[in-house]
C-alpha cells in the first residue's frame, strides 16, 4: 500500500459567517482517479481550490506527497503559514484545469503551454517550445500551436489548458468541472484526454457533473453535500443499490447520459 | 504665408512631437508603478500613489509647469527648461494614465491570474507576463486618447520658455502680422499629428484584436 498522494485532515473553510467545508477528512490515493461529486454549492470546487491553494482553509491540514501545503502544524496544534517559495514548491506537484479554461489571451496555444517552462523552469525558448509541442501533440493539437485562444473552440481551449498543466510534469492533476463550460458535443474530446491521462496512471482529482465519467473512469467517488463529505468509496460500492438517499436524489436531478445506465 | 514660415512651423512641430512622446513614455512607466501601488492593497504604497494622482489631476497643468520650473532651481536643481517641461508633462500624464491602467488591471479576469499562480509564477512574474500585457490591451484606446490630450496640452510648455508649435505660431504671427494663415496652419499641423496618432492606435487595436478574445 503506497502512501496517499493527498491527505486532507479536519479541513474547514469559512467565508465570513458561512461554513463552506465542514471537517473534511479524505485521502486521495496515488495513481488513481478520484471524483468529487455533489450538488452545486456542496463545496466540492472549494475543496479542490484548497488543494491548489487558491483558497486558504480556515483550519485543518492538507498534505501533498507527504509535504504540508501552505501551513505547518506546530506541536501545540496551531497553524503557521509557510514561506511563499516553499508553498510554490509544494504547489508545483499539482497541475490544475479550470472550468473557464483561463488560457492567456495574448499568447498562442504554444505560448500558453511553454510560458511556465520558460518563466518558472527557466528553460531556453527552444527547449521550452519543444516540450510544449510534445504536450500539444499529446492532446492532439500540434497543428493548432500557432493559434490564439480566441481562434480555438472551447474543447480545443480546454485541451490546451490540460497541456499547459501537464507541461510542468505535475504528479497530481486537479480538474475543476473541466467540461461544464463546454457545449455537449465538445465534452467528449476533453473527457477522452482525461481518460487517456487516467490510463497512464496519473493521480487525478476530478470535480465533475459528468456522473457517467465518474462512474466509468473514477476509482474513488466522494460525495459532498452542504460542505460535508457524506461518503467516499469505489464506484461499485457508491453507485450500488441501495444507495445513500442524498445520492439518489442528486442522481435524479443531475441525470446525464452516462448516469442513466446506473438508475 | 510663405513656404519658409511653414517650415519654421514644422520645425517647431518636431519639438512638440518630441516633448510629447518622451513625456508619454516616461509617464507610462510611472503610471504602471502608480497603478500597481494603488492596487497593492497596502496603505504604505497605495496612499502616496493616490495622493500623487489626486494632486496632478487636481491642479492645472499650467500651474504644475510653473511650479516645477520655479521649484527645481529653488531646491538647487538647475535643469534646462526642456527638462522641466518634460518632467511636468510626464507627471501629469502619469496621473491620468495610472487611473486608466488601474481600470485595466482590475478588469483582468481573476482566473487568468490563478492559472499563472497554479503554474508556479511568482507575483512579479504574474504582473509582468500576465497582468501588464492584458491590462495594456484593455487600456490601449484610453492610452491613445491620453496621448492626443498630452500632445495638445504640450502647447502649455511655452510658459517655461520652450519654443514649440503654438509658441512659434504666436511669434510668427506677431512678427509677420499674418495671424490668420499662421494659426490656421498651426491648427492643421496639430490636426494631422493627432489624426496620425489616432490612426496608429486603431491599427494597433485591430492587430491586437486579431490575436486575442
Amino acid at each position: 500500500m503506497t502512501l496517499p498522494a493527498i491527505i486532507i485532515r479536519n479541513l474547514v473553510k469559512r467565508f465570513g459567517e458561512t461554513t463552506v467545508l465542514q471537517d473534511i477528512n479524505l485521502e486521495i490515493p496515488e495513481g488513481k482517479v478520484s471524483c468529487l461529486i455533489g450538488p452545486s454549492g456542496s463545496g466540492k470546487s472549494t475543496l479542490l481550490r484548497c488543494l491548489a491553494f487558491l483558497e486558504e482553509s480556515t483550519s485543518g491540514m492538507i498534505t501533498i506527497n507527504g509535504e504540508a501545503l501552505g501551513f505547518f502544524e506546530k506541536p501545540d496544534g496551531k497553524r503557521e503559514r509557510l514561506p511563499p517559495a516553499q508553498i510554490r514548491a509544494v504547489r508545483a506537484q499539482t497541475g490544475m484545469v479550470f472550468q473557464q479554461f483561463n488560457l492567456w489571451p495574448h499568447m498562442t496555444a504554444l505560448g500558453n503551454v511553454s510560458e511556465a517552462l520558460k518563466i518558472v523552469r527557466k528553460l531556453s525558448k527552444a527547449d521550452a517550445e519543444e516540450k510544449a509541442m510534445a504536450q500539444l501533440r499529446k492532446v492532439g493539437l500540434e497543428n493548432r500551436a500557432g493559434h490564439y485562444p480566441s481562434q480555438l473552440s472551447g474543447g480545443q481551449q480546454q485541451r490546451v489548458a490540460i497541456a499547459r498543466a501537464l507541461a510542468l510534469e505535475p504528479k497530481i492533476m486537479l480538474f475543476d468541472e473541466a467540461t461544464s463550460a463546454l457545449d455537449p458535443e465538445l465534452t467528449g474530446e476533453v473527457l477522452k484526454v482525461m481518460r487517456d491521462l487516467a490510463d497512464e496512471g496519473m493521480t487525478m482529482v476530478v470535480v465533475t457533473h459528468e456522473i457517467g465519467f465518474a462512474a466509468t473512469v473514477g476509482q474513488q467517488i466522494s460525495f459532498l453535500d452542504h460542505g460535508k463529505l457524506l461518503f467516499s468509496g469505489p464506484p461499485s460500492e457508491v453507485f450500488a443499490k441501495p444507495r445513500h438517499p442524498r445520492l439518489d436524489q442528486f442522481l435524479d436531478t443531475y441525470l446525464d447520459r452516462g448516469a442513466s445506465m446506473l438508475i | 504665408m510663405t513656404f519658409k514660415l511653414f517650415t519654421l512651423l514644422l520645425q517647431a512641430a518636431v519639438s512638440t512631437i518630441g516633448i510629447s512622446l518622451v513625456s508619454i513614455a516616461i509617464g507610462f512607466v510611472i503610471a504602471i508603478l502608480l497603478s500597481a501601488a494603488t492596487l497593492s492593497g497596502k496603505t504604505i504604497y497605495s496612499a502616496p500613489a493616490r495622493l500623487f494622482v489626486s494632486f496632478f489631476r487636481g491642479v492645472p497643468l499650467l500651474v504644475q509647469l510653473l511650479l516645477i520650473y520655479t521649484l527645481l532651481p529653488a531646491i538647487g536643481l538647475n535643469v534646462p527648461s526642456i527638462v522641466a517641461a518634460i518632467i511636468g508633462l510626464s507627471l501629469c500624464t502619469a496621473a491620468y494614465q495610472a487611473e486608466n491602467l488601474r481600470g485595466g488591471f482590475s478588469s483582468v479576469p481573476k482566473g487568468l491570474i490563478e492559472a499563472a499562480e497554479v503554474t508556479g509564477f511568482n507575483p512579479l512574474q504574474i504582473f509582468a507576463r500576465i497582468q501588464v500585457p492584458i491590462a495594456l490591451r484593455l487600456t490601449l484606446p484610453t492610452l491613445v486618447n491620453e496621448s492626443i490630450m498630452i500632445l495638445k496640452a504640450s502647447s502649455l510648455v511655452s510658459v517655461v520658455g520652450i519654443i514649440e508649435l503654438t509658441k512659434m505660431a504666436q511669434d510668427l504671427a506677431s512678427s509677420t502680422y499674418q495671424p490668420i494663415p499662421i494659426f490656421l496652419s498651426a491648427g492643421l499641423v496639430y490636426f494631422v499629428i493627432c489624426s496620425t496618432i489616432a490612426l496608429l492606435g486603431r491599427y494597433a487595436e485591430r492587430s491586437m484584436a486579431r490575436t486575442s478574445a
